[in-house]
């Protein structure tokens, strides 16, 4: 085998040698119109801004900010800072001034790189705090003509300063790319914890080079491979797919014209592998969903038996068994005028491979994709690991696990059954933060915190977070996240709290999805006025009741969780919203905190014969204003099997 | 906003009546090149029908329109008018509800188009090279806008707040020398009007557009204008800087009405 470059920037150069200008590195819609830069541009491109950065007084071991959506300006700004043996810090485009402040502070950068005006005036006001921050540089200059500062520079203008410093240093960019080791730390990649400040967790080039090199490897993807570069950069996920993976394997990525194009402009490309989050899996169910309701009875009536043709085929498929001839005719059949057709129409026809990773994905909506003839995976991976833990294989798929370890990677499942890994991409440590770091590294082991076990066919399955699993008092295991999340694969519930902890039972919370429900109501002519209105009917209690069945009857199958069914619930008053501090932004929940608010709730669900209780609830408008308002909740019990 | 300069358009003396009634009388103003100016005043103040004077719907009974140094001919049809490069925005919006977004601002361009119909048609040549300049300009104003998502999406099925926009692209495709907009903010919420206020300004700091605006809520016209002049029962009460004219006494009446009556 031949030797691989190690480095990014080495990468780079091979890329650009390799390719030049026969493949197309990136590519970005604008003014209505596919942008292509080739791996000769990329280069051009990065060497000009590094050499601009190095002008300005950039230092190997410089820390630079990185904010925006994904524009080929910033993937470049991220390359020429790890040319001169930078360390790029990427941040979320929506995190609010007290986050940044954290991060830019205790990550030192001294300069940052943001996309367009909302993102500079961040940084603006960051400026004034942190003396540290020296130099902001935008790419979109729209808004910012009247923004004089001489710290203040445009990404073009830096690039201006490159050529002129490239004449006079004719050799400088080579010996600042060359500089550059393999393990240098590449990247400082920052988690939010649920609980504290968030930790910057370092990366460096072998570490994200092999990962990206395992991922590719393991399914076949090359050069003439596409894939859409939509994600937040600060999100490990984007980091390895479409920057890691795209220099390893010589792939394109496509920057959509904004986030409110995205689903179109993936039509017009057609990529050839995809990387989402579950959220995005279940929205896009949700739309099919909705849209299907609304068509004509009789496409309503062949959509629905074509799905079912389709889901007992990929059921046989994953089972690896024969599917029987009739099955076969008819999924042709379904093929020719059902799935191909609405594979297309969501811009998937061109995929190879597509994954789901960051949180469990619901059986359902993942044998939906599947059966449609998607190769949806599911891949476990965490910042800590740089998302190299473990992935399903191909012939080996089994929906509610996520596979067998990745190449390289070893699993074991501690005494206290939390999974703790050790593999390649393993981070060399916390940023300033040797505690932590000590508490999650031992031996080159990483303690994922989350709770899991192997499987008969050496797969990993995932059950929760550690910390919060725990047993009824008839000792059946507890796992809050993983009752709730089967609860939200229905498209009518859109948030669930699970009790049971030191109980005899467990009992649960819902939030109902009110867009979902109400348009059920609505065909149904069942008038409601608000939320609470409707969360309180009888016949949305029976809609949910049946849900919870489904979710009892599944949870039956499985010996370890029998006892686990859910034997009381009541729909909430309200839903469980960022602003009252209920669950936080990236939809976690603030257990502790629901706990408290809501103890007069859960005692009630835990006294026997009692089937209501009376809730006062205060709201806070986003102006500050608060209301009360008095509810009289249902609790209802549910049969279990 | 300089203004020393020659005004580009100076309204002299303009007086109109519809029937009995008085729309204005004896107004002059002038519009100064690369100024945000906004013509405020409570309902029935004639702020549309000066308007409609400036772009030549409507010809006045006296005083005279002299744009960019050339006083305007008293037959000068309101298509002439529009070829002198003066784009406006409707109060009640004017789009072709069938037609994409796209469409519809590139009707904006038809003014800068020479190629007749039937080569259009045929799309041939000099059409289609034609065509594609003007769709690049276009592309620039559905960025500058941020509509790119509504690129495709017929008028009709559009939200209210977005077809005002897509009327703003519309009357800037047209590249104007001097933009005119009907109330771009009627029937907004806050929200809507905060962004709109956002592309007025920009139009006129990024573009260097000279606008000339009425509106009816005097709130975010104060926040945006440089200057302003008031209007009332067809009369101008009051000029100058949003500052000044906050101050006016007169301006203060006509909006609150006389003190006990």
């Amino acid at each position: 085998m031949e030797e691989r470059a190690m480095t990014f920037p080495q990468i780079l150069l091979e890329n650009a040698k390799r390719y030049g200008d026969s493949r197309a590195a990136i590519r970005e819609k604008d003014y209505g119109i596919w942008q292509s830069y080739t791996w000769k541009d990329y280069l051009d491109q990065v060497r000009e801004f590094a050499l601009g950065l190095a002008s300005l007084g950039f230092k190997r071991g410089d820390k630079m900010a990185i904010i925006g959506d994904n524009r080929p300006q910033l993937y470049w700004g991220l390359a020429a800072c790890q040319c001169l043996g930078g360390v790029p810090v990427p941040l979320f485009q929506d995190a609010i001034h007290k986050e940044l402040h954290y991060i830019v502070d205790h990550s030192e950068c001294r300069f940052a790189l943001a996309e367009d005006q909302e993102q500079t005036d961040k940084f603006m006001h960051l400026k004034e705090e942190i003396p540290r921050l020296e130099y902001v540089m935008y790419d979109d200059p729209r808004g910012l003509r009247n923004y004089k500062h001489d710290w203040l520079i445009a990404f073009t203008d830096v690039q201006e300063m490159g050529r002129k410093f490239g004449k006079e240093n004719p050799d400088y960019f080579m010996n600042a790319v060359n500089e550059v080791k393999p393990d240098d730390m590449s990247i400082i990649v920052y988690t939010s914890g649920t609980t504290g400040n968030p930790k910057g967790v370092m990366l460096t080039h072998r570490k994200i080079v092999e990962c990206s090199w395992g991922f590719l490897t393991w399914d076949n993807l090359n050069e003439t491979d596409n894939i859409m570069a939509y994600l937040p950069m600060a999100w490990i996920g984007d980091h390895i797919f479409s920057y890691g993976q795209a220099l390893c394997g010589g792939l394109c990525i496509n920057c959509p014209e904004s986030t409110a194009t995205t689903l179109h402009d993936q039509k017009e490309i057609g990529p050839t592998e995809i990387f989402a989050p579950p959220r995005i899996w279940e929205n896009i169910l949700t739309q099919v969903m909705i849209k299907n309701e609304d068509s004509a009875w009789i496409k309503q009536k062949s959509f629905q038996f074509f799905m079912k043709v389709a889901n007992r085929v990929e059921k046989k498929r994953i089972a690896n068994e024969r599917v029987p001839f009739t099955d076969k005719i008819l999924y042709n059949i379904g093929d020719l005028i059902l799935y191909a057709p609405l594979v297309d129409n969501l811009g998937m026809r061109n995929i190879k491979v597509a994954y789901t990773a960051g949180e469990a994905i619901g059986p359902e909506i993942f044998e939906f994709y599947r059966s449609l003839g998607i190769n949806l995976k599911q891949l476990y991976g965490m910042t800590e690991s740089s998302a190299y833990i473990s992935m399903q294989k191909d012939g080996d798929i089994d929906s509610e696990s996520v596979g067998p370890p990745l190449p390289g990677v070893e699993i074991k499942i501690s005494d206290k059954g939390e999974v703790m890994y050790k593999g390649p991409g393993n981070f060399i440590g916390y940023f300033k933060n040797p505690e932590a770091t000590a508490e999650t590294l031992e031996d080159g082991w990483v303690h994922s915190g989350d709770a899991g076990y192997m499987t008969e066919r050496r797969h990993l399955k995932i059950i929760d977070r550690a910390k919060d699993v725990s047993q009824l008092t008839d000792g059946t295991l507890f796992s809050p996240k993983y009752i709730e999340n089967k609860l939200k694969f229905s498209h009518y519930i859109r948030e669930a709290v699970a009790h049971g902890m030191d109980m005899d039972f467990v009992a649960a919370f819902i939030d109902i999805d009110y867009g979902a429900v109400g348009i059920w109501a609505e065909r149904r002519h069942l008038g409601f006025t608000s939320y609470t209105d409707l969360a309180s009917k009888p016949e949305i209690y029976d809609l949910i009741y049946n849900e919870i069945l489904i979710v009892n009857k599944r949870l039956s199958e499985d010996e370890r969780l029998n006892g686990a069914q859910i034997k009381r619930f009541l729909l909430l008053h309200k839903e469980l919203n960022p602003d009252d501090d209920e669950i936080t932004r990236t939809r976690k929940v603030r257990r502790k905190f629901v706990a408290e608010k809501y103890a007069k709730l859960i005692e009630a669900l835990y006294t026997p014969g009692q089937d209501h209780v009376d809730v006062e609830a205060t709201f806070t408008y986003e102006d500050g204003r608060t209301t009360t308002m008095k509810a009289n909740l249902k609790i209802r019990d549910a049969e279990t099997f | 906003m300089n203004e020393k300069a020659e005004p580009i358009l100076r309204a002299e003396n303009i007086s109109i009546s519809f029937g009995g009634l008085m729309a204005l009388d004896d107004v002059s103003l002038e519009i100064y090149p690369g100024e945000i100016m906004a013509i405020i005043g409570p309902n029935g103040a004639g702020k549309t029908t000066m308007l409609n004077i400036i772009n030549g719907f409507y010809k006045p009974d006296a005083g005279r329109i002299i744009f960019e140094g050339e006083e305007r001919p008293e037959k000068m049809k309101p298509n002439r008018i529009a070829s002198q490069r003066i784009a406006r925005t409707f109060q009640n919006l004017a789009l072709f509800s069938g037609m994409s977004a796209l469409g519809n601002i590139m009707v904006g361009r038809t003014m800068k188009m020479h190629s007749n119909i039937f080569s259009q048609g045929l799309y041939w040549w000099f059409s289609q090279k034609e065509e594609i300049e003007h769709r690049k300009a276009v592309e620039r104003i559905i960025d500058f806008l941020q509509i790119e998502n509504i690129r495709r999406t017929p008028a009709s099925m559009l939200p209210y707040g977005l077809r005002k926009r897509v009327e703003l692209a519309r009357a800037l495709a047209a590249e104007p020398k001097l933009l005119l907009l009907d109330e771009p903010m009627a029937g907004m919420n806050l929200e809507e009007k905060e962004d709109i206020a956002r592309y007025v300004l920009d139009a006129n700091e990024e573009l260097g557009y000279t606008i000339a605006l009425i509106e009816h809520d005097m709130g975010v016209v104060m926040d945006i204008c440089d200057r302003i002049v008031v209007l009332d029962f067809g009369k101008k009460i009051a000029e100058g800087s949003p500052d000044k004219v906050k101050a006016n006494p007169k301006v203060i009446q006509a909006y609150l009405g006389k003190a006990g009556g």
